[in-house]
């Protein structure tokens, strides 16, 4: 064991520790939420820079809980794939902690707030951690249900309905994750990821693995909202208060739905054509699906979950095509995603927090008011509708490459559609919300407080300079490793054995 | 024979889930699905005069049941626990809210 690899598994009891301690002391102390709220993500954001390093100079680490190896004991794993995806996650739920510090006023029970906020970021690290499929499993239904809660937060009429149409879908969902793990267990009686690689390689029961993948489809793609499965995202993510939206709408969709995918694809069952044309089919799908709702939509923050929906869907292509190329591009659009997402729920959420409403038609000319707000606002707009010095527009021109190259053309015009689409919605943002002539009523806005400002501001220069990732030296640090885990992913079991 | 009736179980779940109008019976019914699946997993380890696998001096074990999913189940049923009461406290704000357990009438977000 690498001595190194004591880091791992710190990226789950931070959080959970600092969720456990603000439920038992958040009442007495009232200033303990906010410290430890911000500490926490402080300090996993600190730590997975490090596995960021670390995992550049030793590319695999593999932790034993409690000393037992692989085969028999649960281990997690530290690879490229997962240093990028922690490293994703906890740069937005730093910005995040930030911003809920003032946002979050307005409610009652903050504590409780941080400490959900808290556990589900301890079950989506733990997701990307985990070396076990149940493990998998157990830290995704912790996730899951703080989200469920989370979403409710609010206790109004359309928040409780949202959080138990939610609720329902992702516990079928789930249902389903678990029969797959079951009939997994039952082919190759092992629980360990890399184990069981390695016991399917001598398998020959091709209706079976099919069930498997099948079932995992309908599962994960419930919790990363592809189309056929996504009809609960546009009512939970706009009734959930604007951190917790960010926070779904940014990583967990994509570290419970598309990392649990990809890593159980690539890694566990193997890629095939069929699969990855399925997964062509499900991303060019939401990309359209998504967009053509998203037109349509006046309520700031339900136009910005449809926009989700068909973010996911590019990201899911572009793995989906499975060449090189095709992974770093969908892997990059992932990390751009999360950041700019995060930004404009951020955004709305100050608008809604200066003005009390959500509803396009009724704002206005807040760029004179809100100068902080319109300007990040506007950086995020251009850069998830693709325009040129921002970070979406180098990963979609990479994916849109990758495309071509691997001889899907027609793909590739549906993704420039969906592109133009998106900036048309996003020109409908900025001139119903920011420009244009202010109205008399909002005569009294103020700029929202400074921290919720900072951690605009903070995601919006990632935004700007996102480009840079892909420069060939950076590219070697981040994004490169990440890919490389997936092109390789049949020789993931050989790694976690040796690397023990 | 016993895998089919899990399979009844299981339909009869999502039927449950999809089927009805009210809440609760919503409720119940992912609870259906829920042990159907957990059912399903603790026969996969059984075997017919199957022991439990503690390992003793006196007696050769020859048939054993398999532990781990017995191990897992519990895990599950704990979480399913959690998330059911979850599904439950909710229903319960939404009945104080609309003052009905009937889903079509709780319907404000559309579109």
């Amino acid at each position: 064991m690498n001595e190194n690899a004591i880091l791992i598994p710190l990226f789950v009891v931070v959080p959970l520790a600092g969720a456990f301690l603000i439920a038992l002391l958040g009442r007495r102390f009232s200033f303990l939420p906010d410290l430890l709220g911000s500490l926490v993500t402080l300090v996993l954001l600190g730590l997975s820079l490090a596995a960021v390093r670390v995992v550049y100079f030793d590319s695999m680490l593999v932790y034993p809980l409690g000393g037992w190896k692989a085969p028999i004991g649960i281990t997690l794993v530290m690879d490229g794939l997962t240093s990028f995806m922690l490293a994703t996650t906890n740069v937005v739920a730093f910005s995040i902690a930030i911003y809920a510090r003032d946002y979050m006023e307005g409610y009652t029970s903050k504590g409780m707030f941080y400490s959900l906020f808290l556990l589900m970021l301890a079950g989506m690290n733990g997701v990307i951690v985990a070396g076990d499929i149940f493990n998998l499993f157990v830290f995704l239904e912790i996730a899951a249900v703080s989200s469920y809660a989370l979403v409710a937060f609010g206790t109004e009429r359309h928040a409780l309905e949202a959080a138990f149409k939610y609720a329902v879908m992702g516990t079928m969902g789930s249902l389903f994750i678990l029969l797959g793990i079951v009939l997994l267990y039952g082919l190759t009686s092992t629980l360990n990821m890399a184990d069981m690689s390695h016991m399917l390689s001598f398998k020959d029961d091709q209706n079976l693995i099919l069930m498997v993948c099948v079932l995992f489809l309908m599962g994960f793609g419930l919790k990363s909202a592809l189309v056929p499965f996504h009809a609960w995202l546009p009512d939970a993510h706009p009734s959930a208060p604007a951190p917790i939206s960010a926070m779904l709408s940014g990583i967990l969709i994509k570290s419970l739905g598309v990392y649990a995918l990809v890593r159980i694809f690539f890694h566990v069952i193997g890629m095939t054509s069929t699969l990855s044309s399925i997964l062509m089919f499900l991303g060019v799908l939401s990309m359209m699906v998504g967009v053509l709702l998203a037109i349509g939509q006046w309520d700031l923050k339900r136009l910005l979950a449809y926009h989700s929906i068909s973010q996911v869907g590019y990201v899911v292509f572009a793995i989906g095509l499975g060449t090189p190329l095709g992974l770093m591009a969908g892997l990059f659009h992932l990390f751009n995603h999360s950041i700019f997402k995060s930004l404009l729920f951020l955004n709305s959420g100050a608008v809604e927090y200066a003005t009390g409403t959500r509803d396009l038609k009724k704002m206005g000319g807040l760029q004179k008011k809100m100068p902080v707000t319109s300007g990040t606002c506007f950086v995020a707009s251009l850069s998830i509708a693709g325009i040129p010095p921002f970070n979406g527009f180098w990963s979609k021109l990479i994916i849109i490459i990758a495309a071509v190259k691997a001889g899907h053309p027609i793909y590739a015009i549906w993704a420039v559609l969906a592109s133009i689409l998106t900036l048309a919605s996003f020109m409908k943002v900025m001139k119903y919300a920011f420009l244009g002539e202010l109205r008399n009523k909002w005569q009294e806005v103020k700029e929202v407080p400074v921290f919720m400002q900072g951690a605009m501001i903070s995601l919006a220069l990632i935004c700007m300079l996102g480009g840079v990732l892909i420069l060939s030296g950076v590219e070697d640090v981040f994004l490169k490793p990440a890919a490389m885990t997936l092109v390789e992913g049949f020789n993931y079991s050989g790694m976690v054995f040796r690397n023990q | 024979m016993i895998y089919i009736l899990c399979l009844i179980l299981f339909c009869v779940g999502i039927y449950g889930v999809l089927g009805k109008r009210n809440l609760i019976k919503m409720i119940v019914g992912i609870t259906i699905a829920e042990h159907a699946v957990l059912l399903f997993f603790i026969l996969l380890g059984y075997r017919n005069n199957g022991r439990a696998p503690i390992l003793s001096e006196e007696v050769l074990i020859t048939q054993m049941v398999d532990p781990i999913p017995q191990a897992l189940v519990l895990t599950a049923i704990v979480i399913g626990l959690g998330s059911t009461a979850l599904l439950i406290a909710l229903a319960m704000r939404l009945y104080g809210k609309y003052g009905t357990y009937d889903i079509a009438k709780i319907k404000e977000l559309r579109g």
